[in-house]
């Protein structure tokens, strides 16, 4: 595969993602007529059912598909890039695991019954704690070894502790609950949940698509973009930082989306030249596209069993990683 | 004027010196060829002065900020890294980061393509870096090192695994820098060719300096025997000195 040009790339991304968004809109149990909808949503009463719809219901959904997908695909890249290895994944420094931990809790204790941000919030606190942690134990340095050891332990330790509370659960129903929310899903999500999430999103954003520069040397090893002039200590900090605040927000809204920000970076990566700094901008439009795809296929294909978005994300991505491996292989990179 | 600066640069793992207060002093226009047996401390020397190891001791490189040291020496690892398959050009380009445009697009493409026409690389432009051979990947980097235009060129075993053509050429562009008022330190285990192009010889023994000077006084057979464990001779010819080692000591 060559190398598209990359702001015809970008345009082309840019483009789905509108597409993609527009076509979230117009899809859902309401059975609206496109014109309807964009009726509705441009122009509608304010008390109107197609209005409320459009606006509470509809509009969040696909913003934070938007959002969900852009930062993990963002995130998949930016980590990949600091570890040279395709394998990596935004789940890998502990961040998911210890907000779905947080969320647990809060489904656990009752609190996320009690007021409807409860659970969000929960869920960023662990990641906040995550992060926390993590720094302490990778030390000060630069390197990624130690990184991703403190990752590891960090997912080990939050998903035994998310064991533990689903073991201890009072009542089936709260076990159930608890396991369906951490499939992950864009359902019934309202503004609330855009507000909450967007600026840690947009925080998260800003410091990542920074380390283009820096990642782009470390193609050449540590060694080298040490001196390069690169501040590896410091890329190593605004890496966990941003990955923390943008998957930290992303899965206390939504829970854990698996599969994204694994398969969008190795998928768009041939696209670019393969170039770290052009693969984080182009797997974040990748990423919201891949999600605002998925999340109207589960609309699509069982509208009334609810089936959960992380359990479509990861039955697809799945598969389509294994393919991408058999290339790999095939190709002998 | 000076380049390369070292007092008393000493680089401890645990207890142990691998550097012992070396000082060193390098000027323009040199290629100086530091040579030893393995875990003399060559590697540890250069990344020490460079900054990017703890140290004691004063290296000028290491008292810049890091951006700006950037513009003055490159830096070639032994390990010959390339994470991703991103185009040749694009990775030689990778040595125009630490100048930010500063001359313009247009600076930076000139350095690209001088680098990759000094290295023999026109033809491998558009071709994945990650796809080429060893010795090829090899030529690649050191496109790479060329294209941060610094005064001082550090690089550690730059000529390992290469075919004896282009050990040739590298050096050469190596000795072709010197001329220019560049200056290159290289580790080199080939004494052969270190004793041939460069311009002055750095040997070192247990992390200390045994010898500098011109190759053919630091070569000598006491050194030899003392550092290396070998007999070598060296004849003068009119192409150069040539080095051949002959037999081990024991």
């Amino acid at each position: 595969m060559t190398a598209l040009r990359f702001p015809l790339l970008m345009a082309l991304l840019g483009a789905l993602v509108l597409v993609l968004f527009v076509l979230s809109m117009a899809f859902g149990p309401a059975g609206l007529t496109p014109g309807q909808s964009a009726a509705a949503l441009l122009g509608g009463e304010a008390g109107a059912a197609e209005t409320l719809v459009m606006r509470e219901i509809r509009l969040p959904r696909a913003s934070l598909a938007v959002l969900v997908g852009a930062t993990l695909g963002l995130s998949g890249a930016a980590l990949q890039g600091y570890l040279r290895n395709p394998l990596a994944e935004p789940g890998l420094i502990g961040v998911s695991g210890s907000a779905a931990l947080g969320a647990v809790l809060a489904l656990q204790t009752g609190l996320a019954a009690a007021f409807a941000l409860a659970l969000p919030l929960m869920a960023l606190g662990g990641a906040v704690l995550a992060v926390l942690v993590l720094l302490l134990l990778a030390g000060p340095g630069g390197g990624a070894f130690t990184l991703i050891l403190a990752g590891i332990a960090i997912s080990a330790l939050a998903g035994a502790l998310v064991s533990l509370v689903l073991n201890l659960s009072p009542n089936p129903f709260a076990a159930t609950e608890m396991v369906f929310w951490m499939m992950g899903s864009l359902a019934d999500r309202s503004f609330l949940h855009v507000w909450l999430a967007a600026p840690f999103v947009a925080l998260g954003g800003v410091m990542l698509l920074a380390l283009g520069r820096g990642l782009d040397a470390l193609t050449l090893g540590e060694d080298a973009a040490a001196a390069l002039g690169i501040g590896l200590a410091r890329l190593r900090l605004v890496l966990v930082l941003g990955v923390a605040a943008g998957v930290g927000a992303a899965t206390a809204v939504a829970g854990a989306i698996g599969f994204v920000g694994l398969v969008v970076p190795h998928l768009l990566r041939p696209l670019v030249g393969a170039q770290p700094s052009r693969l984080l901008w182009a797997s974040m439009l990748g990423g919201a596209a891949m999600v605002l795809a998925a999340d109207i296929a589960v609309r699509l294909i069982a509208p009334e069993r609810d089936l959960k978005l992380g359990v479509l994300t990861a039955i697809v991505g799945a598969p389509l990683f294994l393919h991408l491996i058999w290339r790999t292989r095939r190709e002998g990179l | 004027m000076t380049l390369l600066s070292l007092e008393n640069l000493t680089v401890r793992r645990g207890a142990c010196p691998v550097v012992d207060e070396v000082t060193l002093s390098v000027g323009r226009g040199a290629f100086v060829g530091l040579i030893g047996p393995n875990g003399a401390g060559k590697t540890s020397l250069m990344r020490a002065a460079l900054g990017l190891l703890p140290h004691e001791g004063r290296s000028n490189l290491a008292t810049m900020l890091p951006e700006v040291r950037a513009r003055h020496a490159a830096w070639l690892p032994q390990m010959r890294e390339i994470a991703w398959p991103v185009s040749v050009e694009a990775l030689v380009r990778l040595g125009r980061t630490p100048h930010r445009r500063a001359g313009g697009q247009e600076a930076d493409h000139r350095a690209v393509a001088n680098a990759l026409a000094r290295m023999g690389l026109d033809g491998f432009k558009d071709r994945r870096a990650t796809e080429l051979s060893g010795g090829e990947q090899a030529r690649v980097l050191i496109a790479r090192a060329l294209a941060q235009e610094t005064s001082l060129l550090l690089a550690d075993e730059p000529i390992a695994g290469l075919d004896p053509a282009h050990q040739l050429g590298a050096m050469e562009v190596f000795a072709a820098l010197a001329d220019e008022g560049r200056t290159v330190v290289a580790a080199l285990h080939d004494l052969g060719q270190a004793a041939r192009f460069c311009t002055r010889l750095v040997m070192m023994h247990q992390g200390r300096v045994a010898a500098d000077g011109l190759p053919a006084k630091v070569l000598s057979p006491g050194r030899l025997a003392e550092v290396f464990g070998i007999r070598a001779q060296m004849i003068d010819t009119p192409h150069g000195p040539l080095f051949q080692p002959l037999e081990r000591l024991t």
